[in-house]
């Protein structure tokens, strides 16, 4: 392990390679120091024979052929992980950069993880109750599920993350423990710092790990970023048996990073220029939300993505959708509105919701409810296709109740203050309150049962 | 003595050795110290090229790769049934009993239980002449299924020893024979085959037998036969995985295997559970009796789901060998062919349309046409049919892998995004989706369901495009200045989109309907509308139709009628009559 390897014979972008290197794995992680006192590490991408293409993480800058000693560590990724996590601050490859020093390590684990067995998941059924209304109504959270924001710049979705994490981590049964791990791929400053201060002014901070790249950090570092705070989320819910809840903002930067280097490896790209591997890795960081049988702890994961120029079918957000248990969209015209939280309902989803509502979770009424208001507010898009051309005036009297309905929708059902904490019951009356604007035999999902025993008509 | 080499690159799931070696095409090589199991794609005189079913991180160069000698191929024998395999058939149950909730690298496990003892029933006796595909023992497999043991097709012999009925494993020796050439060969209950060869079959019949699902909308509009394809393209949340369960849980095929490529852990998780739970409603026993799940779910490696569609459709013909039925939902044949393009990606091959390689056309008609309708060796019949879902990339069907598989495909079950938006389930298009089963199902139908079936399923689909003009009419002017006729095509075809074609995969009384509950539906939904045509022709206006409410109490039908309650359709045919003669009472 003592060797070290002087000088590098190319250096491409992120990428360097060496050559005359014996006994290095695929996948290892090298330590370079150059001009003896600058450490950086640096991930074996790719070998031929004795010739290693790495990946630095911190970035080429200084570096020269000649000036950088390489030493391979014999391991892959690896992360200090104990319970002294909490509360602390990482940087992009999990070096605490809070001032408070090293964590002594109870376990150090490969960052890559390994699948989890199909047959060993549990599969997720406990809601969690965010206290707003259109994702507790509409697109319910799970424990256990990965559901992501699709949002785009200038659009709330910060807050609503931070307006989550407040109210779900903090709702009835508090006493289980909760943690957050955050982990920001090239967000801005500001943006972190939003979080910290949410964080500590809802007294969370001590159940919170911050793994952080910003901006102005490394790109190649937030390759490694979300893998570190899955690890430590794992090491968290499936060891320690807590409830995790884990925030990965912004993919979108963590996608970009991905096509750089892929562009400096000289790969064959696919769509848009991401490389073809795209899809399996992002379901390789995706598909480590989840329950494991015997296991009381779980990892709910919400991503954030910012879909480039608001487009939902960029590779991004299209292979995220694939593989996450639904979305939330954030919509501009409703934010121009002033509509918040902006959730734009009909392309939003939660799949895992149909096990998790009704009797014995929330309320029998529930998904009926829902599927009514999915389909009545499907239909205020076609009116307001017809009343654009026609008018409103010209529109029938029913249609022109259906406007009625979709305007309260955004108005009092949609909108809600970032700390209004709503709770199920709350939300599920105000469905009702909405659905009584429409005439009885419009609402063709609802079971005749359940119809009588909710619906009273609104006379006015 | 097996082919060794070095390894001499690793560039993700592809690893090059060195040197002119003597693997062969497609033979199954074990990589480095962890025996990772892999398959030679690539031969030159300078390197072959190796890509391996496991993550290769760790690997070094100089570690040795070793041959088998055979291609990678699938164990075939009891136990199939109702187990959960990865995409190169190694049991998940038993990874997970040996490396925990995580599947570990490298984890060596026998495809199938070799200890297990099944109750074997011999079926031949000494003397007997045997060919590939003669049954030589039937096992109980599940409540289910029994499995029937056949001769490898392509030995044959004269049976000379069997062994008595009793308990044996898979591999202990259960029937001798001699061949022609007087070599002595030892049956057992196993047989091995390569993945990516279709089993031999002796003749292919025409697809003139549905499949039935007992979802209206697929029956009735858009059928597809025993032995057909279909696809079932739709972007995220349209609702193709809950399709395929639908399909998988109520169609009436013997067997079904569900291949999990490249989607979520969760939705294996589920089917697993519920599949145990739900009761097959002809046999009275558990689904998962007659389920077989090959689950690679997206963070599985990536070679391994490519080969988990020919892990799965060899499983389907070794059943239907034995006379099955057996029908394959590959859940999503576009992770299929992105494994294939990342390969592809990794080998730095020229890419065609959109980064896919060229050869993904001819590897997808490969793959659809090893279904179909058969006469097997042994004269028994059996089937294998495939439903695929496709993914296609932003819901845009002009993508490669969903135009590609329109070409190879007979049944198009296009998804839509606006009906699911509205949560309208199976959100499946009907002016999109064809069936060319219709007209070959046809006598078939007049035959067992009703002699008007086919006809009434034509008025309906064609009362649906009539709607779809009318609506570009309404769009510009509104619906009130259309002509009361008009109005009523508009209200039939609510009737059919809401009580017909919408189907509630969570309703007990819904979520399975039998052809017969079908017809008579049609058949009340067409009656109602020739009644309300009569009054429409009298000059009845439309609003006063409508203020009967019958129209809604018709697209009840599908909760308030049980599967079991078909009389009561004579009480709806009364109602009509009363409807329309109190309008003309009232009115005339």
């Amino acid at each position: 392990m003592g060797i070290e390897y002087l000088g590098l014979s190319e250096i491409n972008g992120p990428l360097i390679a060496l050559e005359g290197i014996r006994g290095a794995s695929f996948d290892e992680i090298v330590e370079l120091t150059v001009e003896g006192n600058k450490k950086k590490i640096g991930r074996i991408v790719e070998l031929y024979e004795n010739k290693a293409i790495i990946q630095v993480f911190q970035g080429t800058e200084d570096m020269s052929l000649f000036n950088t000693h390489t030493k391979l560590t014999g391991h892959p990724m690896e992360v200090s992980l104990s319970p002294e996590i909490l509360g602390r601050v990482f940087n992009g490859v999990g070096q605490p950069i809070d001032g408070l020093g090293n964590i002594i390590p109870e376990v150090r684990k490969d960052v890559n993880g390994l699948p989890l067995n199909p047959c060993k998941r549990e599969y997720p059924r406990n809601y969690i109750k965010t206290g707003i209304s259109a994702v507790d109504c509409l697109t319910t959270l799970i424990r256990g599920q990965k559901l992501p924001i699709f949002s785009g710049n200038g659009l709330p979705h910060d807050q609503l993350a931070a307006q989550i994490v407040k109210q779900a981590s903090l709702g009835e049964d508090s006493t289980e423990e909760f943690a957050i791990v955050f982990a920001a791929m090239g967000v801005k400053h500001d943006v972190a710092e939003f979080f910290r201060r949410t964080f500590e002014e809802s007294g969370a901070s001590s159940h919170v790990v911050m793994y952080l790249n910003l901006a102005n950090d490394p790109v190649v570092e937030r390759l490694i970023t979300p893998k570190v705070a899955l690890t430590a989320a794992e090491y968290l819910a499936f060891e320690k048996g807590m409830h995790i809840l884990v925030i990965l903002t912004d993919m979108t930067s963590f996608a970009e990073a991905m096509r750089e280097v892929s562009s400096s490896k000289g790969e064959i790209p696919s769509r848009k220029g991401y490389p073809g591997y795209l899809y399996s890795e992002l379901a390789t960081l995706y598909e480590r939300a989840g329950i494991v049988q015997g296991c009381s702890g779980s990892v709910t994961q919400i991503p954030i993505l910012t879909m480039p120029n608001d487009d939902i079918t960029h590779p991004i957000p299209d292979l995220t959708g694939y593989i996450t248990e639904g979305q939330i969209v954030l919509e501009r015209s409703l934010y121009q509105k002033s509509v918040y939280p902006p959730i734009s309902i009909l392309p939003s989803l939660s799949r895992l919701m149909k096990d998790g509502i009704g009797k014995g979770y929330t309320r029998e009424d529930h998904q009926d409810l829902a599927n009514q208001l999915f389909s009545s507010y499907a239909h205020v898009g076609d009116v307001r296709g017809l009343a654009s051309v026609i008018g409103e005036d010209e529109l029938s009297p029913q249609d022109k109740q259906y406007l009625k309905f979709g305007a309260a929708l955004e108005q009092t059902f949609l909108s809600q203050g970032p700390t209004e904490d709503r709770t199920i019951t709350q939300t599920l009356d105000k469905g009702w309150e909405l659905l009584s604007i429409l005439p009885r035999e419009e609402l063709d999902r609802i079971d005749t049962k359940i119809l009588d025993k909710y619906f009273t008509q609104n006379q006015g | 003595m097996n082919v060794t080499g070095k390894i001499f690159g690793i560039n993700g799931p592809i690893v090059f050795v060195g040197g002119n070696q003597a693997f062969k095409m497609g033979e199954m090589v074990l990589v480095g110290k962890d025996k990772l199991v892999g398959e030679v794609i690539g031969l030159t005189s300078e390197r072959a090229t190796i890509q391996v079913y496991e993550e290769t991180s760790g690997l070094r160069p100089e570690d040795e790769v070793t041959g088998t000698g055979a291609a990678i191929s699938v164990t075939l024998a009891p136990g199939i049934i109702s187990n959960i395999f990865d995409g190169i058939e190694r049991p998940l149950k038993e990874i997970a009993r040996q490396s925990g909730a995580f599947i570990s690298r490298g984890v060596s496990v026998a495809s199938l239980d070799t200890q297990k003892l099944w109750d074997v029933h011999i079926t031949v006796a000494p003397g007997d002449k045997v060919y590939g595909g003669t049954i030589i023992a039937e096992v109980p497999e599940t409540r289910a299924i029994v499995h029937k043991s056949m001769v490898p097709p392509e030995i044959s012999g004269t049976v000379t020893k069997v062994v008595p009925d009793g308990a044996y494993t898979i591999d202990a020796p259960i029937v001798t024979i001699v061949d022609s050439k007087g070599v002595e060969k030892v049956l057992t209950l196993t047989q091995k085959w390569p993945i990516r060869i279709p089993r031999p079959t002796a003749k292919r019949y025409p697809s003139d037998r549905p499949l039935i699902t007992g979802q209206r909308i697929l029956d009735t509009l858009f059928p597809i036969s025993k032995g057909g394809t279909a696809a079932i393209p739709g972007g995220f949340g349209t609702g193709k995985t809950m399709t395929q369960h639908q399909l998988a849980k109520w169609s009436d095929a013997d067997i079904i295997i569900y291949i999990g490529c490249g989607e979520r852990g969760n939705e294996m998780t589920e089917v697993l559970e519920d599949f145990t739970k739900l009761v097959d409603p002809r046999s009275g026993n558990p689904l998962l009796d007659r389920t077989t799940l090959i689950a690679n779910t997206s963070n599985m490696p990536v070679a391994a789901r490519e080969a988990s569609i020919y892990t799965g459709i060899t499983l389907a013909e070794y059943y239907r060998d034995m006379g099955y039925h057996v029908a394959i939902m590959a859940d999503s044949t576009s992770r299929w062919a992105e494994a294939l393009r990342e390969l592809s990606g990794r080998l730095e091959e020229m890419p065609a349309e959109e980064g896919f390689p060229a050869y993904l056309a001819s590897r997808l008609s490969a793959f659809y046409e090893r279904a179909g309708f058969m006469q097997n060796l042994n004269f028994t019949e059996g089937s294998v049919s495939i439903i695929g879902a496709v993914s296609p990339q932003g819901g845009d069907f002009s993508e490669p892998v969903t135009q590609n598989t329109k070409r190879f495909v007979r049944c198009f079950w296009a998804l839509d995004k606006s009906l699911a938006y509205a949560r309208h389930f199976p959100a499946i298009q009907w002016l999109s989706s064809y069936s060319e089963y219709v007209s070959d199902l046809a006598p078939w139908y007049t035959k067992h369901v009703g002699e008007d079936f086919v006809e009434c399923r034509n008025q309906l689909l064609s009362i649906l495009t009539q709607e779809n003009q009318l609506n570009e009419i309404v769009k510009l002017i509104g619906s009130d200045v259309l002509p009361d006729d008009q109005k009523l095509v508009l209200e039939i075809a609510r009737v059919i989109r809401l009580g017909f074609v919408q189907q509630n995969a969570y309703h007990p009384s819904d979520t399975y309907v039998p052809m017969e509950k079908q017809l008579k539906m049609m058949r009340t939904i067409l009656y109602l509308y020739q009644k309300s045509k009569l009054l429409i022709d009298r000059s009845m206006p439309m609003s006063l139709l409508k203020s009967s409410r019958i129209y809604d109490k018709i697209i009840t039908i599908k909760y308030d009628v049980a599967n079991d309650e078909l009389n009561k359709f004579d009480d709806y045919k009364k109602l009509i009559d009363e409807f329309y003669d109190n309008i003309m009472k009232t009115n005339a």
